[in-house]
């Protein structure tokens, strides 16, 4: 809501400066979101009167005037095709300032001296366009300021207000406001009754009450739609960023802005015997004033005569039905529509109108009458004509609403006991009126009836909140009372998220954020097709309006995106919740997913380059799964992934859980991402990992530990996982630990075989073992081993 | 005796000119060895007559610890020489850089909800987290956002079907821990949150944290005392705070929270539009309807929330000119967090 200073302190005055009432607004919730000057900073224009116009002898198009500034007269060229003897004109003078760098001078235009220049609209920064000078009315007087005259120096405050104060989309509302926090009254316009001057009267039926409660008609005849609407009521349009049409719709809109209450006017004699409020017909049609043609639908509620749709209520009128330039007879609307039957509406029909941004946040009930009483005075006012008595309809017009205070609970929301005669005092200002009170001790209760204006206020927190708003929130007290400290530790029972993003971190991932939803066609390859993505049905963009069901897509783009760039190294990882649709319904889970691409290390003298392989990226996911403390339970099985290259992935387990993935990215998804160099990814279901078991030390042994190595000779299919667990299992307690430290394939191995260099650690925790012992072990692991894999000592 | 003496000089000189450790010890055991040329001497004391035994016994004795004594000084020079030798041979560049694995490093918001959640958890809030995508029920309905409600216009919102939605807030999730739960409750919600809008100052996609705490006696003087203390704990700053009056359906009183302009510290400047105010977080007092809706008693319990823009505190934080950074995932704008 953009309104100008000025006409609201026709309205209330406080003294106080712009600056001090805008930060008045803005601490009372009414935020300012903008001031600006309402005219350009020009110097120099007063009133001039056009005492006579004739036309350059040399020039076409230019004239010659004689105006006077009030003193003396003076000769002007000027080429605006509308002047005319007899005009009040703005009138800039020799030395009169338009803009920085447009002085007006003494001139000689094609021969004809000219002493300073007539302005149009435009010139003095009061329109975008205008086609000729301005003329201002006749009892302007020559010799005054035009900033004086026009009140231009005024400033344009930009309300961006909250959506339950529908009651300050008015200059009354915003004075009422304003009034409260100075303590003063606003004072009124006339806004004193019309007295009717003919008897016609149209009828009006309400259909349905509860949509439109109250409805006021009244016919005004004969009027002039050719007047022009005077420049004061332009400009207060225009200062609130409302264009001027014609006199009947300028009138209508200053109403609005004025009072809040918008109105519309019909040409009397295209309506079909009467008004019917109605809910409209399905598939009605309606040709809208922007010239839309809409097909309404049968929630949409709409003025109607006898025969067809006038308007949608609330929101827009119609074409046919409007005021034109034959129009001769107005009939003037002035309504009261529940909220609830226009909110929203406009929206269905794409749009948003100045009249259904107040009829959804709730326009007074009581407003009506007022409304159309002032109008009425206007438009007699400046387009003529004669008019009929209001004609008002009710039904069930909304209850008034009486709402329950206590001084107690004032305390306990706010913290501070406010004295029970300023509660009063703040609540009574705002409109409120005390229907009972009740002062017991320490705790006084009121019973307080809500104004008509207030949609807002039905509840006691309602009232509570309008206290502190008129109290001042910079008035409330401080206090910590509810937060003490309270010790808590989070659970070593589970890895948190946290810990598991600084493990990767000091693997050299960096992290990164993409978006939830993705482009479809990648996402679709990189995931099962036994699972459905969920599709939003209103995306920002197509590559963005699918929900990922795994992490890799954004971390793939993410990476198209820094190989872009000339990154020729790329490890990072990203947590976040994946989506997919299932038979019970959508599943949102929480998934840590890496990537890792080009050299194993940082380009450096110290370290010779190696591209990363799937043992790399694995080592990292083990040394996550190890952060739980139960490495054990982790499985690796060779399986295949659409997204993974077959023979380099493997599934996750813990236990029977499926974890997650591991794998290098599938040759045919690189190749169609134009990725040089091979891509490998992992992504863990958090959940499933971040069960983790405290640590339980076990004691150290005193006694010495023996290590044994052995090369096996094994056919390469066969899988290490297999020949470790028949090797731990045969050695029993006493393995402390086994490490693979060479796999080789080669000279003096068949091809189809490769040679396992394996490391068994043995140690007893209460003695030394001796060399029989051991050798009885590594001698049974052996012969297992030869049993089981074929496998042969070399 | 001369051959003593001669002995002597020459195991001297010898000595001198020893260049390492072994040749060194070629001469104790030449010289002082068992069979050493002057131990012999000492054996050979048994054909002098006894009465010169004892002097020439002192004699080769004072020759055999010279000896020795030399020995040590040359062994010392030797062993200080090759010392100096290893160090020298063994110096290397200190300036050379380190061999390392590059270290990786959290996303700005990744940080800046850490470091949220570690300030209101010292003050007893637990970190909660909830799903993305919802229905209307939690995140509209629930929090007093009835169907056609004007603030719903605010919240550009992606759909799924007309039930299933986007979360456009994580205020959601104090729904689903109020009614899941027991009061009293102390909670943060941070996470993603998504509205319908793209340009230069929104992303689809964005964080907030929001806090909730329920409990009796729960005063708007004490979401004052929190958020300001947090504020000022967040950018380690004694910033000016203040409460606005502002409208959400589902607090009351509610309030738009500014904090003097970090930027510019309050001067005014393009940070803060000029206003040398910038608006930081929105909070009030839980709504009664919020309350009764997920099965609180609005009159034995009272509570407040809040809720922030991560993107936007992180931005001020660290001085990020550009939001659309954040999610550009650029290795080289990241890589600064490190």
């Amino acid at each position: 809501m953009k309104f100008s200073e000025i006409w609201l302190r026709e309205w209330v005055n406080p003294e106080i400066t712009t600056k001090e009432l805008v930060a008045q607004l803005t601490m009372a919730g009414l935020e300012v979101d903008a001031v600006e000057p309402a005219a350009n900073k020009f110097t120099g224009v007063v009133v001039g009167e056009v005492i006579s116009v004739e036309k350059h002898p040399d020039a076409d198009k230019l004239n010659v005037c004689q105006v006077s500034n009030g003193n003396e007269t003076l000769q002007v060229v000027c080429g605006a095709p509308n002047v005319a003897s007899g005009q009040k004109v703005p009138f800039a003078l020799v030395g009169a300032q338009l803009a920085v760098d447009f002085k007006i001078k003494q001139a000689k235009l094609r021969g004809a001296e000219s002493n300073g220049m007539l302005c149009s609209s435009e010139e003095l920064g009061l329109a975008e366009k205008s086609d000729g000078i301005l003329e201002l009315p006749a009892d302007a007087k020559a010799g005054q300021d035009i900033r004086e005259y026009l009140k231009l120096d005024d400033s344009l405050i930009d309300l961006d207000l909250t959506p339950n104060r529908g009651d300050c989309l008015s200059i009354q509302g915003i004075a009422r406001e304003v009034g409260v926090l100075n303590k003063s009254q606003p004072n009124f316009p006339n806004l004193d009754a019309v007295p009717s001057t003919i008897d016609d009267v149209f009828p009006v039926e309400l259909l349905s009450p509860e949509d439109c409660p109250r409805y006021l008609g009244r016919v005004i005849r004969n009027v002039n739609v050719s007047a022009v609407s005077p420049v004061w009521l332009q400009e207060k349009l225009r200062r609130s960023g409302i264009r001027s049409i014609d006199p009947a719709v300028d009138v209508t809109n200053y109403v609005m802005l004025e009072l809040g209450q918008p109105l519309h006017a019909f040409d009397l004699d295209v309506l079909d015997k009467g008004i019917q409020v109605r809910r409209a017909n399905q598939a009605e049609k309606l040709v809208l004033l922007d010239g839309r043609e809409v097909e309404l639908d049968k929630d949409t509620l709409v003025i109607a005569d006898h025969t067809k749709a006038l308007a949608i209520a609330g929101v827009m009128g119609g074409e046919h039905s409007g005021i034109n330039t034959n129009t001769q007879h107005i009939f003037l609307e002035s309504a009261f529509f529940n909220p609830l039957s226009i909110a929203g509406k406009a929206r269905t029909y794409g749009m948003h109108t100045d009249a259904s941004h107040r009829f959804e946040r709730g326009v007074d009930y009581e407003l009506p009458k007022l409304a159309i009483e002032r109008a009425t005075r206007l438009l007699l006012d400046i387009v003529g004509g004669d008019a009929g008595p209001v004609v008002i309809t009710d039904a069930d017009l909304p209850e008034t609403r009486e709402v329950k205070l206590r001084a107690s609970k004032v305390f306990s929301l706010l913290g501070i006991d406010i004295p029970a005669p300023e509660i009063e005092s703040i609540l009574t200002r705002l409109g409120l009126e005390v229907l009972e009170s009740n002062a017991e001790e320490r705790n006084t209760s009121w019973l307080f009836k809500v104004p008509s204006w207030r949609f807002d206020i039905s509840i006691e927190a309602d009232l509570i909140e309008e206290l502190a708003r008129i109290y001042g929130y910079d008035n409330l007290p401080i206090s910590s009372a509810s937060t003490g400290s309270r010790l808590h530790a989070s659970s070593e029972r589970k890895l948190h998220l946290r810990q598991l993003r600084r493990r990767l971190i000091s693997f050299g991932y960096q992290e990164v954020i993409s978006y939830s939803f993705v482009e479809p066609e990648l996402e679709r390859t990189l995931s099962s097709a036994l699972t459905q993505p969920v599709i939003l049905s209103n995306p920002i963009s197509s590559e963005m309006s699918v929900m990922r069901r795994n992490l890799w897509s954004g971390l793939l783009q993410t990476l198209k995106h820094n190989q872009n760039r000339q990154q020729d190294r790329v490890r990072i990882f990203e947590s976040g919740l994946v989506f997919s649709k299932t038979e019970e319904g959508i599943s949102q889970d929480a998934m840590l997913g890496g990537l890792i691409w080009g050299d194993q290390t940082p380009e450096q003298w110290g370290e010779g380059s190696r591209s990363s392989d799937f043992y790399d990226i694995k080592g990292d996911v083990e040394n996550l799964l190890a952060m739980t403390n139960d490495s054990s339970a982790f499985s690796f099985t060779a399986a295949e992934h659409p997204a993974l290259q077959s023979g380099q992935s493997a599934c996750i387990s813990r236990g029977q859980k499926a974890l997650g993935w591991v794998g290098a990215l599938s040759p045919k998804i690189q190749n169609a991402l134009d990725i040089p160099g091979k891509v490998y990814l992992f992504e863990l279901d958090v959940k499933t990992l971040e069960e983790a078991t405290l640590t339980k030390v076990s004691n150290l042994s005193k006694y010495p530990s023996v290590r044994r190595d052995i090369a096996l000779v094994v056919k390469k299919e066969l899988n290490y996982s297999e020949l470790a667990a028949l090797i731990r299992q045969q050695a029993g307690e006493f393995l402390e630990d086994l490490v693979l430290f060479d796999v080789y394939q080669g000279e003096n191995i068949e091809a189809d075989k490769q040679s396992l260099a394996l490391g068994l650690t043995f140690q007893n925790p209460s003695r030394t073992l001796n060399d029989d012992e051991i050798n009885e072990i590594i001698n049974k692991c052996i012969k297992a081993l030869e049993a089981q894999f074929n496998a042969e000592l070399r | 005796m001369d051959n003593l003496e001669s002995l002597t000089s020459s195991a001297l000189q010898a000595i001198e000119l020893a260049g390492n450790a072994a040749e060194l010890d070629g001469l104790r055991v030449q010289y002082l060895g068992k069979k050493g040329s002057l131990t012999e001497q000492l054996k050979a004391l048994g054909k002098l007559p006894a009465e010169d035994r004892p002097a020439a016994g002192v004699a080769i004795n004072q020759c055999k610890q010279q000896v020795q004594e030399a020995i040590n000084l040359r062994k010392e020079s030797i062993d200080t020489a090759a010392t100096s030798e290893l160090l020298q041979r063994e110096a290397i560049d200190v300036s050379l850089p380190g061999r390392r694995q590059q270290a990786g490093a959290l996303h700005p918001v990744t940080r800046t909800i850490e470091r949220i959640e570690d300030i209101f958890s010292a003050a007893g809030f637990d970190t909660v987290e909830g799903p993305e995508i919802e229905d209307d029920y939690h995140n509209f309905e629930a929090l007093n956002i009835p169907d056609h409600h004007p603030a719903r216009a605010m919240h550009d919102t992606f759909y799924f079907d007309t039930n299933t939605l986007l979360r456009t807030h994580t205020s959601t999730v104090q729904v689903r821990t109020m009614e899941t739960g027991e009061a009293p409750f102390r909670i943060i919600c941070p996470g993603r949150v998504y509205r319908c809008d793209s340009d230069l100052t929104h992303t689809p996609m964005f964080h907030q944290v929001e806090g909730l705490l329920i409990d009796e006696n729960a005063s708007f003087a004490d979401l004052k005392g929190i958020i300001e203390d947090f504020l000022k704990a967040f950018f380690e700053a004694d910033l000016s705070v203040r409460f606005r009056p502002s409208y959400f359906p589902f607090t009351e009183p509610s309030a738009e929270v500014d904090v003097q302009c970090v930027n510019c510290g309050g001067e005014g400047c393009r940070v803060c539009g000029h206003t040398g105010w910038l608006e930081i977080l929105g909070c009030g007092m839980v709504h009664p309807k919020v309350l009764e809706f997920s099965g609180v008693d609005s009159e034995k319990y009272s509570g407040y929330a809040f809720g922030m823009g991560v993107d936007r505190l992180a931005m001020l934080r660290y001085q990020i000119k550009d939001l659309r950074l954040l999610f550009e995932n650029d290795l080289r704008f990241l890589q600064q967090f490190s």
